[in-house]
C-alpha cells in the first residue's frame, strides 16, 4: 500500500498507532513497531520500556505514550505525554519523553560537567567535541550530590557542525541556581 | 475581618488570628515517578537548600529558599512546589496502582500528579478542568513530573460525562487486561473551586474578594460538582471532598445536600494531622450527623494553610 491509497490524518482525535506497517490505514502515520524500533537503534532504549504504553496520534506527526485506558478514537484534550514528533525527516524526542523514558539511553546520549548543563537548561548552543552521529541527542548529566549514580537526562539537542543545540522548549529552560559545591 | 466569622468555630482565636498573619514556608513534594526521597534529599542539600522532612508525610520537604524552581530537583521533575496540608486528600483518597481515577476540578495539577506517583502511573486518571488556560498549566506541570496514566478533559464538572470513554460494553484498555475504558470510576477526588480563605497565609489578598453572594454562588457550583462526582463513581467507590476554605456554607452544608441528593454517606478516617470535626450547626442551620467525619483544618493547629476534607463511599 502506499500512502496514497491512505486516509488523511483526523488530526482533532487521538488514533491508535497500528502494531505493524502493514495494518497501516492512515498516510504518513508510523507503526508502534517502527517507534519501538527507532527508540531502539538511535539511543539504545530498549522495546521493554515502553511495555506498559499505547502509541496515539494527535496533531499530524505528534505522537502520545499513554499507560491508560481509552476507546479508539478517542476525542479527548491530551492522553498520556507527548513523546515522539515524526513528520519531519529526522523523528525528534521530547524534553519530557527522555527525561522520563532516556535514562536507559546507551547510544547518542553526549554528558554534560556542570557548567554545560546549566547552559544547555538555560537554552544556549555551545561549541563541544562529540565522535558520534550528528542530529537529535540526548543530553544527560550527573546531578550534584549523586556523582557515582548514572547520568540524568536533561533534554534533547541537536549536534551539528560541532556546535550542540539546546532543543529545550522556552517554557522548560531554567537558570539553576549555582549555591551547589 | 472575614475571618472574625469563624472565631465562634475555633477554640483559640487568638492562635487562629495570628497564624493566618504569618507567611507559610514553602513546601515541596517528592514525585517518585522520577526520583526516591533519599535522591531529592541528597540533590537539596548539594544545591545548599536546607530541607526539613515534614513530620507526618515523608514525601514533603520544608525548604529554606523560596525559588525551589531554579534547582536540579525541580528542572528534573523530581518536586512538586505544594502547599504542606493540600497534599492530605489525596492520600485520604488513596487511589491504588491499576484503577480508574477522577479528578474533575483538577488544573494546574499539584494533586493530579500526587495522585498520579500514588498510582505508580499505572490504571486510568482522567483530570478535568473547565478552565482551558489552566489545563495547559497542569498539562505541562504533568509532563515535567512523568505522568503518562492522565487523559484531560476540559468540561464543566457539573455535566462531565463518560462517553469519551466509550461504553462501558467497549473492550477492554492496551494490553487486554483492565477494565473496559467507559466504566464508572473507583474513585474520586473533588477538590473544588471556593474562597480560598484558608490560603490567606500564602496569598494576603485572598480575602478583599470576600463576599456571601459569593460563597452562596459557588456553594451551589460545589454541590453540582460534587454530585456528578458521585454519579460517576462505582457502588462502594471513594469520594473524597476537599476545599481550602473555613466556610459552612461551602463543606458541610455541602455535604449534607449530597448526602439528600445522592446515594452516598460519609464516613470516618485516620489523618496525622491535628483536626478538628465537621461542625452540625451554622448560623441557624443545622446539618447531618455524619457531616462530623470531615476534618477541619485551622492554620494554628499544624502551622500549615486552612483546609476541609471529607471522605464518602457511594452506594452504601
Ligand atoms: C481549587 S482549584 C483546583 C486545584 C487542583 N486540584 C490542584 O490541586 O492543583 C479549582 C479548579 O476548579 C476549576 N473549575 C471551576 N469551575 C469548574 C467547573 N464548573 N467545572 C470544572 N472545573 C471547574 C477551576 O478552573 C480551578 O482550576
Amino acid at each position: 500500500m502506499t500512502d496514497g491509497d491512505l486516509a488523511e490524518n483526523r488530526s482533532h482525535v487521538f488514533e491508535r498507532l497500528p502494531a505493524t506497517d502493514a495494518e497501516r490505514t492512515v498516510g504518513g502515520r508510523p507503526s508502534r513497531e517502527a517507534v519501538l524500533a527507532w527508540w531502539d537503534d538511535r539511543f539504545g532504549v530498549p522495546r521493554e520500556t515502553f511495555a506498559e504504553h499505547t502509541f496515539w496520534e494527535k496533531g499530524a506527526g505528534k505522537l502520545w505514550a499513554y499507560a491508560g485506558d481509552a476507546p479508539d478514537p478517542a476525542d479527548l484534550e491530551a492522553l498520556g505525554m507527548v513523546f515522539l514528533r515524526v513528520r519531519q525527516e529526522h523523528w525528534k524526542p521530547t524534553t519530557d519523553a527522555v527525561q522520563r523514558f532516556g535514562r536507559a539511553a546507551t547510544r547518542n546520549a553526549i554528558e554534560l560537567d556542570g557548567a554545560a548543563a546549566r547552559r544547555f537548561v538555560a537554552g544556549e548552543d555551545q561549541e563541544l567535541p562529540w565522535d558520534g552521529d550528528w542530529g537529535y541527542l540526548i543530553a544527560v548529566h550527573r546531578p550534584p550530590g549523586r556523582e557515582g549514580d548514572r547520568p540524568e537526562p536533561l533534554g534533547v539537542g541537536l549536534y551539528v557542525h560541532g556546535e550542540l543545540r539546546s532543543q529545550i522548549p522556552k517554557g522548560r529552560r531554567r537558570e539553576i541556581d549555582r549555591a551547589e559545591r | 475581618m472575614v475571618l472574625e466569622r469563624y472565631e465562634p468555630l475555633v477554640e483559640d482565636s487568638e492562635a487562629f488570628r495570628a497564624a493566618c498573619e504569618r507567611p507559610l514556608p514553602s513546601v515541596v513534594r517528592v514525585n517518585t515517578i522520577k526520583a526516591t526521597v533519599e535522591r531529592v534529599r541528597r540533590a537539596l542539600a548539594a544545591a545548599d537548600t536546607d530541607a526539613e522532612a515534614v513530620d507526618w508525610n515523608p514525601r514533603l520537604f520544608r525548604l529554606s529558599t523560596d525559588r525551589p524552581g531554579n534547582t536540579w530537583p525541580y528542572y528534573h521533575g523530581w518536586i512538586y512546589g505544594q502547599e504542606e496540608v493540600s497534599a492530605l486528600p489525596a492520600l485520604v483518597l488513596d487511589p491504588q496502582p491499576g484503577e480508574r481515577v477522577f479528578d474533575p476540578c483538577a488544573a494546574p495539577g499539584s494533586k493530579t500528579t500526587q495522585l498520579a506517583a500514588l498510582m505508580d502511573d499505572r490504571g486510568t486518571l482522567v483530570a478535568n478542568d473547565n478552565n482551558l488556560g489552566r489545563l495547559s498549566a497542569l498539562r505541562s506541570n504533568a509532563e515535567r513530573c512523568g505522568v503518562t496514566n492522565l487523559a484531560v478533559t476540559n468540561t464543566d464538572a457539573r455535566t462531565f460525562s463518560l462517553k469519551p470513554f466509550g461504553a462501558p460494553k467497549d473492550p477492554p484498555g492496551a494490553d487486554g487486561t483492565g477494565s473496559p475504558a467507559g466504566e464508572p470510576f473507583d474513585r474520586a477526588l473533588v477538590d473544588v473551586p471556593c474562597s480560598c480563605e484558608g490560603t490567606v497565609r500564602k496569598n494576603p489578598d485572598a480575602l478583599e474578594e470576600w463576599s456571601l453572594d459569593h460563597v452562596r454562588g459557588i456553594a451551589g457550583l460545589q454541590r453540582g460538582i460534587l454530585e456528578r462526582a458521585i454519579q460517576v463513581t462505582r457502588e462502594g467507590g471513594t469520594v473524597v471532598y476537599s476545599t481550602c476554605t473555613f466556610a459552612p456554607e461551602e463543606n458541610e452544608a455541602v455535604l449534607d445536600a449530597a448526602l439528600g441528593a445522592t446515594d452516598c454517606r460519609v464516613v470516618p478516617f485516620e489523618t496525622p494531622l491535628e483536626t478538628r470535626p465537621g461542625v452540625t450547626e451554622w448560623n441557624g442551620e443545622t446539618y447531618d450527623e455524619a457531616v462530623r467525619h470531615a476534618r477541619r483544618v485551622y492554620p494554628h493547629l499544624n502551622d500549615t494553610g486552612g483546609f476541609f476534607c471529607a471522605k464518602l463511599e457511594v452506594g452504601a
